[in-house]
């Protein structure tokens, strides 16, 4: 197959981008999306041009690190998936493709695609977690929980941290993130006692780093790779006014 | 010859004394400790933010120790241990079907084919109870039965239910518990987290780990960090196959630099290759996507009786498919180990029955399962690996069978460790894949995120203080000094001879060959001349990379290539060792199996008289020394690793 690209090309986070035109040819319908960056930026090594930079690791839907606004959409065109898990086939022939970086004033750009996501680990950093050290927990089956209660939890645990929830939000709001680890821990027994003062300062923080607020238009929701629900969101401000 | 043997060193694994059972409790006994008011003058700078990583630095900083954390991910969130997928082992016998420490004891080191340390893996089973009860209290949601008590499956070379697991993410769960704990501790200013920074070198005094230099991955600035202890926790280097289940950041550096500075590598050959992985379908992939082993639980594996078959696999009947592992395993069937599943299905391919448009994969069907517990119940036990495996090859599993294939995808052998998980540099110590430690010649599904976290949680907190206790309060590491000047500016020679060699072929180039050269010669099965061709043409390889390679010229700033070059500069001489290592082990073991040595029906067969023994590869002159840990069982004996 073959596309046309229009890349975001952005020296270091001080200096000014532009989107770029790029061809690529001979790609196969089953490469997927980032190979055929690999692809096209071996190609740039090879002119010696500098190669084009973005987040990638696992490249199997888990690591949250691959980020891209494809064709206007975070992670692109298909539902509850992350870049790495698209592929080719999901375009047309000959289609123009546009190629930007998740933007977000919390989210600055180091490089073309690639951006900081530290502001998310500082919200975790905040209160995201139970406060267990090692050696102090009594035994695993002491607590029941009821397979309904870890389910929905871990609907709220699946969190990959990748941040297209804020990059899809027109506020660049962080509440799906945020809402999801406090929900995820509020659901389970063993994280109640710290609850409300999880939410104050994980609130706190997610306000003070410069995410905007919710508007609750659900854009979130559309684009998060693990199908994560605004339901955590409402249940975050429920809890947050108590 | 391509390596030499050193008999006058006899590795000092420092087990403690006692019955098996005790020798844990007696180390604990015995300890030296460090009072709690004298912690915070203890700085420890650890490598990796993974599962072991993350877990030791969080267990360190929680005992008052300052630690100081590096990682290349852009979060520690992201490290791969985060994509395990079926689950963790831990003895808690809660299905009451005869499971006990000794039992696992037991798994594990036949698991292993007898080439680990007994009193290393008992600790695993012993230790792996606490794990669960940890990870529970920090918010890991395990599966639960309708009554809310934890649920377990079965995993392969086992015959009890001892795997916890979460959905299909039970690593990305554990790795959250673990991340979450650490950046708690960074909240409370005792860990300090430096993300998008890679070690390029450890530096050593008087041979005694003294710190690290890093790259910042951003700006491409160089910094030395000195340290009480330095641990490394820099995961497995099975990416230097190439394709490969592992992320693409996973790398052999850290260990392989300090292995250049005197740490010595053991068993770097025993590879695990994973059964059940997406096969390759086409040149451009850069890639293999693991599907997990719990699969195995409810899928069955077969491939066409008749060679090169092209009817559709609903169109093959019954009577004419072949479920191998059921045949040739009968009692273990479909969950025979990791090794001798992915040999049978190698075994099949190259025999002509491979399916799929390369013929390289075999079937993994759910008919069965589907049609005896129902599609829902199916889809509640792995629905995200099914929806997975349908992003990726647009098959709906549910209607027609996976398939899969093996590949390279874990990391048995590492940097040598005591007991004490201290690798023999004073003060450098080796946690998690990193190390070859517990799981021997094979590592058994779901041991390695209890490895990982056993490591973290539970050993390396008691050892590292027994080692700082030595040390004397007071003790300073001068960053100015001249063996840290030393290092760094090797390090910057190192990368401005990358940046200059100014050739015509990109760093992935020399990566995909030095793959295809492994993956034929020293993968599933190796024999002496196919390993001695390696050694040659990875020769070959590496004086081409030091005239061909082109990356873009700037060491300042963001430059991907230049640190994939740095990483494939070293797998291209691990590589190297591992061949050399394959071919010094005149015996089949586990992973490591070696056609000359087979039984008559095929299977792997060990030489206990010789070669009972963990290898420990040291620098040589010119080649490379070899030097042997003998392996002694006491409580065990080993047997011909049956599993019909």
């Amino acid at each position: 197959m073959e596309f046309k690209l229009k890349i975001w090309r952005q020296a270091n986070s001080r200096e000014k981008g532009k989107m770029v035109d790029y061809e690529v040819k001979d790609i196969s319908p089953d490469t997927s999306f980032l190979e055929m960056l690999d692809q096209l930026n071996e190609s740039l090594v090879l002119r010696g041009e500098s190669p084009i930079s973005f987040d990638h690791d696992c490249r199997e839907g888990i690591c949250g690190q691959c980020s891209l606004f494809i064709n206007g959409r975070a992670h692109g065109p298909l539902d509850q998936t992350s870049t790495c898990q698209l592929h080719m086939r999901s375009f047309s022939e000959g289609e123009t493709i546009y190629v930007e970086p998740f933007r977000a004033a919390a989210f600055p750009i180091r490089k073309d695609l690639s951006v900081d996501r530290k502001a998310l680990d500082k919200i975790i950093s905040s209160g995201g977690y139970i406060s267990v050290s090692t050696g102090q927990a009594p035994e695993a089956n002491q607590t029941r929980i009821s397979s309904e209660a870890v389910e929905q939890a871990f609907d709220a645990a699946s969190c990959i941290g990748c941040g297209a929830c804020v990059a899809s939000c027109k506020n660049s709001s962080a509440a799906l993130f945020t809402a999801a680890k406090i929900s995820h821990l509020y659901q389970l027994p063993q994280g109640k006692m710290e609850h409300k003062k999880r939410i104050e300062t994980m609130v706190e923080t997610m306000d003070a780093l410069g995410f905007g607020a919710c508007s609750n238009t659900g854009a979130c929701e559309v684009e998060c790779p693990q199908g994560i629900s605004i339901a955590h969101i409402a249940l975050m401000n429920r809890e947050f006014w108590k | 010859m391509y390596y030499t043997t050193d008999t006058a060193t006899t590795p000092f694994a420092k087990v403690p004394e006692g019955d098996l059972t005790e020798k844990w409790s007696h180390f604990k006994d015995k300890a030296r400790l460090i009072g709690p008011n004298n912690r915070k003058n203890y700085h420890i700078v650890v490598v990796g933010t993974g599962l072991s990583g993350a877990s030791a630095a969080a267990s360190l900083a929680e005992q008052g120790y300052r630690v100081t954390t590096f990682c290349f991910q852009d979060s520690p969130r992201r490290a791969h241990s985060v994509a395990a997928q079926g689950g963790v082992n831990a003895m808690k016998n809660y299905k009451n079907d005869g499971d006990s420490v000794f039992r696992m004891f037991y798994d594990t080191l036949k698991g292993g084919d007898f080439r680990a340390r007994e009193a290393n893996v008992y600790r695993l089973a012993e230790c792996s109870a606490s794990l669960i009860d940890q990870a529970v209290a920090q918010g890991v949601p395990f599966a639960r039965e309708y009554s809310g008590y934890l649920n377990n499956r079965s995993f392969g070379g086992v015959q009890v239910s001892r795997t916890f697991y979460a959905r299909g993410q039970t690593g990305q769960q554990l790795l959250l518990g673990a991340y979450q704990a650490l950046m708690r501790q960074v909240h409370l200013g005792r860990v300090t987290a430096y993300t998008r920074h890679e070690m390029l070198d450890l530096v050593t005094e008087n041979g005694v780990a003294k710190g690290i230099v890093v790259r910042n991955l951003d700006t491409g600035e160089i910094s030395r960090h000195g340290a009480h202890a330095v641990v490394l926790a820099s995961g497995g280097f099975g990416k230097i196959y190439y394709l490969s289940t592992l992320a693409m950041g996973c790398n052999g550096s850290a260990i392989w630099r300090a292995h250049k500075r005197g740490a010595w590598a053991s068993c770097p050959s025993w590879t695990q290759i994973h059964p059940t992985c997406l096969p390759q379908s086409g040149s451009h992939q850069s890639k293999l996507t693991l599907m997990s082993e719990s699969l195995r639980n409810d899928g069955r594996i077969w491939t066409p009786l008749t060679k090169n078959d092209t009817r559709p696999p609903g169109a093959i009947p019954e009577e004419e498919r072949d479920y191998y592992l059921e045949r040739k395993y009968p009692s273990y069937g479909n969950l025979a180990p990791r090794d001798i599943a992915s040999r049978a299905a190698k075994e099949r391919i190259d025999a002509g029955h491979g399916v799929g448009p390369l013929k390289n994969a075999v079937y993994l069907d759910f008919k069965d399962a589907i049609a005896s517990q129902g599609k829902a119940a199916i889809a509640k036990k792995y629905g995200n690996l099914f929806s997975m495996y349908e992003k990726i090859t647009g098959i709906n599993a549910y209607q027609q069978p996976m398939m899969i294939s093996p590949a390279a995808h874990f990391s048995m052998g590492g940097l040598w460790v005591d007991y004490e998980l201290s690798s023999n540099i004073s003060g450098l110590f080796v946690i998690g894949e990193a190390n070859f430690s517990d799981h021997g010649a094979n590592r058994l599904g779901a041991n390695s995120l209890l490895q990982a976290c056993v490591d973290g949680y539970y050993i390396l907190p008691q050892t590292l203080p027994h080692y700082l206790a030595l040390l004397g309060k007071g003790t300073q590491t001068d960053t100015q000094s001249q063996a840290f000047e030393q290092c760094e500016k090797e390090v910057r020679t190192k990368l401005t001879e990358l940046i200059q060699i100014n050739g015509s072929k990109t760093v992935d180039h020399f990566h995909r060959e030095l793959g295809k050269i492994l993956y034929d010669k020293c993968g599933l099965s190796r024999n002496e001349k196919g390993l001695i061709a390696a050694i040659e043409a990875i020769r070959v390889l590496r004086e081409a990379f030091y005239q061909e390679l082109k990356i873009p010229q700037t060491v300042n700033g963001i430059n991907e290539e230049l640190e994939k070059a740095g990483r494939v500069a070293d797998y291209l001489e691990i590589g190297e060792l591992m061949c050399v290592d394959a071919l010094s082990r005149e015996e089949s073991c586990g992973a490591h199996f070696r056609e000359e040595y087979q039984t008559s029906d095929g299977e792997a067969k060990r030489n206990d008289r010789d070669y009972a023994f963990i290898s420990c590869w040291n620098r040589g002159e010119k080649t490379p020394v070899l030097i042997k840990e003998p392996l002694k069982f006491a409580y065990t004996e080993p047997t011909e690793r049956s599993y019909k």
